[in-house]
């Protein structure tokens, strides 16, 4: 397409067709689950799931690759793939948001805010033990 | 739309999601150069805001509330980055930045979509 090389990243069409294909991906997957998992008692479970799933994975895949080198040529395609792309579109914080709101509009605030603060708090947790699965691997 | 057709359609719309979340969050980083990951905060903001918008006009929506839902705006947002940015905030010991990263990016997306849901019942109402 004649790009010239020193376009960023974020702007090269090869960059933008591998993360939409990883996120329709991610995307598909949640949607799929979530049709395969409806919330009993109208509390937003399972994308509390998806979302710390997704973050756990993506601290592992982030730290397992910024191990093996420097964010350049494979290491970046497959992080702009699996990472941006696929577990980018598996977790939302749309649908979280929107949820959470959910549970304050039908009078029980304290579960919305207590919902909230869980998926934020779990959500790193996960990260973290994402990370550390990725040096525990390597060690 | 059938069950299939509707699933591939949600696919391509949170795949075009993530890519304009690619491109926003490159354009923030290139625009702003600071060490805070602002791009994801204003992207999961902007995308609970319109999530609100079409969840309140779901009803005259019918499966385009799930195409641009849980396709365009799910593929948009995300959580997990926004959780690994801010334990890498929190493990270069920037607390201040590591909480804001957290709980305020999640103050503003719980109101930016209160907001939002307000508006499309609006619209959903009057429409």
């Amino acid at each position: 397409m004649g790009v010239s090389p020193d376009r960023p990243v974020h702007l090269r069409w090869s960059t933008i067709g591998l993360v939409i294909a990883g996120g329709a991906i991610g995307t598909l997957a949640r949607y799929l689950i979530t049709l395969a998992l409806p919330d009993g008692g109208g509390v937003p479970v399972t994308i509390l799931l998806v979302n710390v799933v997704g973050a756990l994975v993506l601290g592992w895949l982030l730290a397992a690759l910024a191990r093996r080198g420097p964010d350049t040529g494979r290491r970046r395609a497959v992080r702009l793939f699996a990472g941006t792309g696929i577990l980018g579109g598996f977790t939302t914080y749309s649908t979280f948001a929107v949820g959470a709101d959910g549970l304050f509009a039908t009078d029980r605030p304290l579960l919305g805010i207590g919902y909230a603060l869980l998926t934020v708090v779990v959500g790193a947790a996960a990260s973290v033990a994402g990370i550390a699965l990725a040096g525990r691997a390597r060690a | 739309m059938t069950g299939v057709l509707l699933a591939l359609t949600v696919a391509l719309a949170g795949g075009i999601g993530a890519a304009c979340r690619m491109v926003l969050d490159g354009v923030v980083k290139d625009r702003t150069r600071m060490p805070y990951p602002l791009g994801t905060t204003v992207i999961n903001v902007t995308g609970s805001f319109l999530l609100g918008v079409v969840t309140g006009l779901a009803a005259g929506l019918g499966p385009w509330a799930v195409v641009l839902g849980t396709g365009l705006l799910g593929g948009y947002t995300t959580f997990s980055t926004a959780s690994y940015e801010t334990v890498r905030l929190a493990q270069q010991g920037r607390w201040r930045a590591a909480a804001m990263n957290g709980f305020g990016m999640l103050v503003l997306a719980l109101l930016a979509a209160w907001f939002g849901l307000w508006l499309g019942g609006l619209v959903g109402l009057g429409g």
